[in-house]
C-alpha cells in the first residue's frame, strides 16, 4: 500500500511546522499562552512528534474506510430504526461489526507499514537526539551501507521479518473473534 | 395538526437539523485543521526571509513573491532531478504493467502445473519485507556492475517484481467471464490473442489502479534511489530535495521559504494523482479482497 503523502517533500514540510521557534504549531500553541516543546529536537519529543506527524496521513486511510462504508447495505439501517435503535446503537451494532474488515485490513497495513519507517527519521532527525528516533530500518541502513556490515544488516532484516510476522500472525489468530465477513455467516 | 402544538424546538424535524449542522461545523473545523499544513506551506513560501522569521507568523504575506518560485527552482538541477524521477517512474509503469498482467494472466487464466503452489509462493513473497531482499538485491546488483545506474530501479519491474500487483491483476481477471475466453476460442484467437484483445482492454480499471499506485511508489521512493544512485546527475527529485535541504551538493542551506516552494512542487502530482483517481484507489483495496 502507498501512503499518498510520504516522502521527503512531507518529511521538510513537518520539520517546518514543528519548527520549535518559528513553527506553525508553537505559534498557535502561543496564541492560547503556552510554550511548546522543542518538538523534533528535544529527546522526550521527538517521538511522539513523528506520531503526530503521521497522523496527517490518514487521509488514504480514510477513503479506505469511505469505500467500506458505502459497502454497508441500508436495509439494515433502516430495519434498525424500525425497530428503535439510536444512532449510537447502529454505529455500535451495524456500522462497526460490518466495517470490521476494514478495520482488520488497515490494521495490518498500518503494523506492516510503521515497522518499516525509514524516510521520515532519517530526514528529519537522522536518528537523534540521542538516537530517541533510531527506527529499526534506519539502524539497518547505517549498518550496511555507512558500516558497511552486509553480513549484520542482513541478519538485522531477517529479524525484522520475523517481528513482523508474528505480529501479523497474533492479528489474524485474534481476527477469528472479532472481524465479521458475510460469507462466514451465510456458510 | 399535532405537529402546530409542540413549540418549534421540541420538534423532531427542529432537533435532527440542529444534530446534523453540528456535525457539519464539526467536519469543516476538522477538515480546515488537517488542510491547515497545506495552506502554511503556501503562504511561507511566498514570504520574505524577513518575514519567515516574523514571530507570531503571519497567515498571509504582505507581498506575495512569487519569484520565490523560479528562484528555488533554479538553484539546483530541478530539472534533471525532475527527468530523471520521471524517466524511472515510466519506465517502471510500463515494465510493472507487461510483467504483471502477464503473470496474472497465466494465474488466472492458463492451466500448468504447480499453479497453485508458484502462486502461493508469489503472495507469500508479499508479507517479505522490502529490507530483506534489499541487501542481497543489491549484492547481486553490484556483482552485475549496476550501481549508480538507473537499472537496479527499473529492470525489476519487467521482472515481475510486484507481487501485490500481480495479486490485484489476478483478482480482477478471475471476474471475467470465462464465456468470453471460450468463445474468442471458438473463433480462432490464441492465447496471446485473448490476452490482449480481451482480458487487457476488459480490465483497464484494474490497470489503472496499477499505474496509479506505482506512479505514488516510484515518485516518493527515498530508499532505493538513496541506496543505487550515487553521482548527482542521476539523482531523482526526493534525493535532490534531501541534498537541497542540508545544503551539501548545491550550495549554501537554503531559506525555508525556497524549501517550502520545492517541497510544494513535489507533492502537487501526488496530491493530484490522489484528488483525481481516488476511485482507482478505493477499487484497489476492493479488488484485493476486503469483503473476505
Amino acid at each position: 500500500m502507498p501512503a499518498v503523502v510520504s516522502g521527503v517533500a512531507v518529511a521538510i514540510v513537518f520539520q517546518w511546522i514543528f519548527n520549535p521557534e518559528l513553527g506553525l504549531v508553537n505559534a498557535i500553541l502561543s496564541y492560547f499562552g503556552i510554550k511548546g516543546p522543542m518538538w523534533f529536537a528535544s529527546r522526550q519529543w521527538a517521538l511522539p512528534t513523528m506520531i503526530l506527524m503521521s497522523l496527517w496521513g490518514v487521509g488514504g486511510g480514510t477513503v479506505i474506510y469511505l469505500a467500506g462504508l458505502q459497502g454497508v447495505p441500508t436495509e439494515l439501517y433502516e430495519a434498525a430504526e424500525l425497530d428503535g435503535a439510536s444512532a449510537w446503537q447502529r454505529l455500535i451494532h451495524i456500522t462497526i461489526p460490518i466495517t470490521t474488515p476494514v478495520i482488520f485490513f488497515q490494521l495490518i497495513m498500518g503494523l506492516i507499514g510503521t515497522f518499516q519507517t525509514f524516510t521520515q527519521a532519517y530526514v528529519i532527525t537522522n536518528g537523534g537526539p540521542a538516537n530517541a528516533t533510531l527506527f529499526y530500518v534506519l539502524y539497518l541502513y547505517r549498518t550496511g551501507w555507512q558500516y558497511f556490515q552486509m553480513g549484520y544488516a542482513s541478519s538485522l532484516a531477517w529479524v525484522l521479518f520475523l517481528i513482523i510476522l508474528c505480529f501479523t500472525v497474533i492479528l489474524f489468530r485474534s481476527s477469528r473473534h472479532w472481524v465479521y465477513y458475510e460469507a462466514q455467516s451465510r456458510g | 395538526m399535532a405537529d402546530t402544538a409542540i413549540p418549534w424546538y421540541a420538534r423532531k424535524s427542529t432537533r435532527e437539523t440542529i444534530g446534523k449542522n453540528i456535525v457539519y461545523i464539526v467536519l469543516v473545523a476538522l477538515s480546515l485543521v488537517v488542510s491547515m499544513p497545506f495552506f502554511w506551506i503556501i503562504s511561507s513560501s511566498l514570504k520574505s526571509e524577513a518575514e519567515i522569521f516574523l514571530f507570531p507568523p503571519k497567515w498571509i504575506p504582505s507581498r506575495f513573491l512569487w519569484r520565490n518560485y523560479p528562484e528555488a527552482l533554479t538553484s539546483f538541477a530541478f530539472g534533471r532531478a525532475l527527468k530523471n524521477t520521471i524517466t524511472i517512474t515510466g519506465t517502471v509503469i510500463v515494465g510493472r504493467l507487461l510483467s504483471t498482467s502477464l503473470a496474472a494472466f497465466a494465474f488466472a487464466r492458463l492451466r500448468f502445473p504447480l499453479r497453485n503452489t508458484l502462486f502461493m509462493l508469489v503472495i507469500s513473497t508479499m508479507m517479505l519485507p522490502y529490507q530483506v531482499t534489499l541487501i542481497p538485491s543489491f549484492i547481486l546488483f553490484y556483482k552485475l556492475g549496476w550501481i549508480d545506474s538507473f537499472r537496479p530501479l527499473t529492470i525489476p519491474a519487467f521482472l515481475g517484481a510486484a507481487p501485490f500487483h500481480i495479486f490485484l491483476l489476478r483478482q480482477f481477471f478471475l471476474s471475467v467471464p470465462m464465456e468470453l475466453d471460450e468463445a474468442a476460442r471458438l473463433d480462432g484467437c490464441s492465447t496471446w490473442q485473448i490476452y490482449w484483445r480481451i482480458i487487457l482492454p476488459l480490465s483497464k480499471p484494474a490497470l489503472a489502479t496499477v499505474i496509479i499506485f506505482t506512479f505514488l511508489e516510484q515518485w516518493n521512493d527515498f530508499l532505493g534511489p538513496l541506496i543505487y544512485l550515487n553521482s548527482p546527475e542521476k539523482h531523482t527529485l526526493s534525493i535532490a530535495l534531501n541534498y537541497f535541504r542540508t545544503g551539501a551538493a548545491y550550495g549554501p542551506s537554503k531559506t525555508w521559504a525556497h524549501l517550502m516552494v520545492v517541497s510544494l512542487v513535489v507533492m502537487t502530482p501526488c496530491l493530484l494523482v490522489f484528488f483525481f483517481a481516488q476511485k482507482y484507489f478505493i477499487q484497489g483495496v476492493v479488488i484485493t479482497g476486503l469483503k473476505g
